[in-house]
């Protein structure tokens, strides 16, 4: 039997060999790369790339949240995008349920981009604005007609409930919602079609402090009730910390380290997520620091440093860690069998 | 004799709607030297308080309503329009939160800090190069010689608030008011810029308003802090009380609602349920009192003065968060 909502009813998998994952494996991206051309001169010939992602693999579990983590420019957004082929890739591969969502055709995609939504980070600029609210949520449903015209509505009414919405709000349009109300309507229509993964864009960056617990709540409830797994992107570490079942840090266009979350926080390995860790600042003002943990600033992704693109940050650098680019690679220090490190010195520092 | 006294300012602005009460009776002091919080959520008033002391409301829509302004015993809210340049700078310096937008895109760096070090200090020529490299030196910017020559879009944003705290402390001011200085930045980097702003305060003595919604940022920089809500100060203490023992119910909620270490997402986090009030028309009672778990009925007509609680710590709170709430 194949489920009609599967790619696999699409015809052969998507992407060819190789597309089986393990049981409770729900994503897994393979060596993803995307950049971005930079031209210039008479014939607007491509003179460099940025290299906004450069190389990512991981796999996600189902039903977990993973965290991914990184400062402004190191290709946290990106990746989100280009998973959700928002953004071509320029390389690599995104397996979901037997299909390369990375190589899949319009016909598939269409299909796939059902198990696979998004929630954005500006709630103020992600919703039509001269929509009511009950049509942002319904319109997934009507892209890809499902259900009566009554159905729809039912299913928005109940969906408004679901993220805490009463259900006068379906004909208000979103300028008449504080921004934690139009999150929510931004996660209605995320859950409209049953989704297995979300992927959050800094979800709660542009809230309030007391609303962003409300949303991050919200949030973790939907995940018990309905099994899904999320991808969590954010540069707040306390916020990560909170929500993550496991890790990931970025830096530069890669991953530098990953584990589960206890592993990153209590015992992180790179020097970058040991400074990064270092730097949150403690709302507990007798535990004040005495100076900044790390000096500099991240380089320009245009023309990162050789090798590993740390090191001049890195107060572990060693002439070796100019030369070549390290490989995230297992960290058995730590006892966490998905923790792994891409740093040459990760068994001596 | 604190340096800057704020008593009962309100400033309002006038749009289609009515008039926005964005600061409708503020009052607090900043000591000599101290670095003194201000924090609160989006709309509070904060950031509209800094721009009243520094005279900077655009009027048209807004105008400072009623109350005064004592720096150094002198009402700032008197001043003539023209002694304004030379007011600020001189005496309260300002930087901003955006350093992208704060800097003018067409000069170079050294043309834009020339322009400050003239018109303060009548200086220009080699002298003034002289002292533009040493204010970058002091900040922290490597090669300040060749980064006098860079255009903003040349630099790092971590680099640009460097540069615009050099520029501040160029002037020799006796406060400097930080409008959310780091929220633009980097966590890393936001780390090197406090801890800049610290050691350069105990170098030059000047006191500090940093005026911020992140808790954290408070409990790592302030001596005393300001709690706003909806055009308000509703607690007013030194920064360990303000974590420790807190007594006004909004600041209680919003400290919880910060996922602390060691929480995870089995424990549900405390919210502060509800929306800030409208600032056209504000409540009669306490601007809190809809949100609030400890609310009775007189809360809802009676509008809670503030008032000290005992050690210099005020609140603005008719039944202020006791022990057993804890």
């Amino acid at each position: 039997m194949i489920d009609p909502k599967s790619p696999m009813a699409d015809g052969a998998a998507v992407g060819g060999v190789g597309t089986e994952l393990a049981k409770d494996t729900i994503l897994r991206v393979q060596d993803l790369k995307k950049h971005y051309p930079i031209r210039g001169g008479v014939f607007s010939r491509v003179q460099a790339a940025v290299k906004a992602v450069d190389g990512v693999s991981f796999d996600l579990m189902k039903g977990e949240t993973l965290g991914l983590v990184g400062e402004s420019g190191c290709g946290k957004s990106t990746l989100g995008r280009t998973l959700m082929r928002l953004e071509e890739p320029t390389e690599g591969r995104v397996l979901f349920e037997g299909a390369d969502l990375a190589h899949a055709n319009k016909k598939q995609l269409f299909v796939l981009r059902r198990e696979i939504q998004m929630i954005f980070q500006d709630p103020y600029s992600s919703l039509n604005p001269r929509l009511p609210v009950g049509d942002i949520v319904r319109e997934p449903l009507d892209v890809h007609t499902i259900g009566t015209r009554e159905e729809r509505q039912r299913k928005v009414e109940e969906l408004c409930l679901q993220v805490g919405l009463k259900t006068e709000v379906i004909n208000r349009y979103p300028h008449e919602f504080s921004g934690g109300q139009r999150q929510r309507v931004g996660i209605a229509r995320a859950l409209a079609l049953e989704p297995k993964v979300i992927v959050a864009d800094e979800p709660v960056s542009a809230l309030d402090v007391s609303v962003q617990a409300q949303v991050i709540n919200l949030m973790v409830q939907l995940q018990k009730k309905l099994g899904l797994t999320y991808m969590f992107i954010s540069h707040d570490l306390s916020v990560v910390e909170y929500i993550s079942d496991s890790i990931a840090i970025m830096y530069l266009g890669r991953i530098v380290e990953m584990g589960k979350k206890e592993t990153i926080f209590d015992a992180p390995t790179h020097p970058y997520t040991r400074a990064l860790i270092a730097s949150v600042p403690n709302p507990d003002p007798r535990k004040r620091r005495k100076q900044a943990p790390i000096e500099g600033e991240t380089p320009s992704p245009v023309n990162p440093p050789r090798g590993c693109a740390f090191h001049p940050r890195c107060p572990f650098a060693q002439p070796k860690c100019k030369e070549a680019r390290p490989e995230l690679e297992p960290f058995s220090g730590s006892g966490d069998p998905r923790h792994v490190v891409a740093c040459v010195r990760k068994d001596e520092i | 004799m604190p340096i800057l006294e704020v008593k009962e300012l309100r400033t309002e602005f006038r749009i289609e709607e009515g008039v926005v009460h964005a600061v409708d009776g503020v009052s607090f002091s900043v000591e000599n030297g101290e670095t003194l919080g201000i924090v609160g959520e989006s709309g509070c008033g904060k950031s509209v308080t800094a721009m009243s002391i520094m005279r900077l409301i655009p009027d048209p829509p807004g105008h400072i309503a009623s109350g005064q302004i004592l720096w150094k015993g002198k009402d700032i809210l008197s001043l003539p329009d023209e002694a304004l340049p030379d007011f600020r700078g001189a005496e309260i310096a300002m930087i901003f939160q955006d350093p992208m937008t704060s800097l003018n895109p067409v000069f170079t760096v050294e043309r834009q800090l020339g322009e400050v070090l003239e018109k303060r200090f009548k200086l220009v020529g080699e002298p003034a190069r002289k002292k533009m490299v040493e204010a970058l030196e002091m900040v922290g910017i490597a090669d300040p010689a060749d980064r006098l020559r860079s255009y903003p879009h040349e630099l790092s944003g971590g680099m640009k608030q460097r540069i615009m705290i050099a520029m501040a402390l160029m002037c020799e001011p006796d406060l400097l008011i930080a409008d959310e200085p780091t929220t633009a930045l980097d966590v890393t980097v936001q780390a090197q810029i406090l801890h800049l702003m610290k050691s350069l305060q105990e170098r030059v003595g000047a006191a500090i308003i940093l005026i911020t919604h992140d808790m954290a940022v408070v409990a790592e920089t302030c001596d005393r802090v300001a709690v706003m809500y909806a055009g308000r100060v509703v607690e007013f203490c030194d920064v360990y009380k303000l974590f420790e023992s807190n007594r006004h119910p909004y600041t209680f909620g919003l400290l919880r609602s910060i996922p602390k270490e060691g929480l995870t997402k089995d424990d549900l986090l405390p919210t502060i349920e509800g929306i800030v009030p409208s600032l056209i028309h504000p409540p009669q009672g306490c601007r809190f009192a809809d949100r609030c778990f400890k609310a009775q009925d007189r809360c809802k007509t009676d509008d809670p003065k503030l008032r000290d609680v005992g050690e210099g710590h005020l609140v603005a709170c008719h039944f202020p968060i006791e022990e057993g709430d804890r």
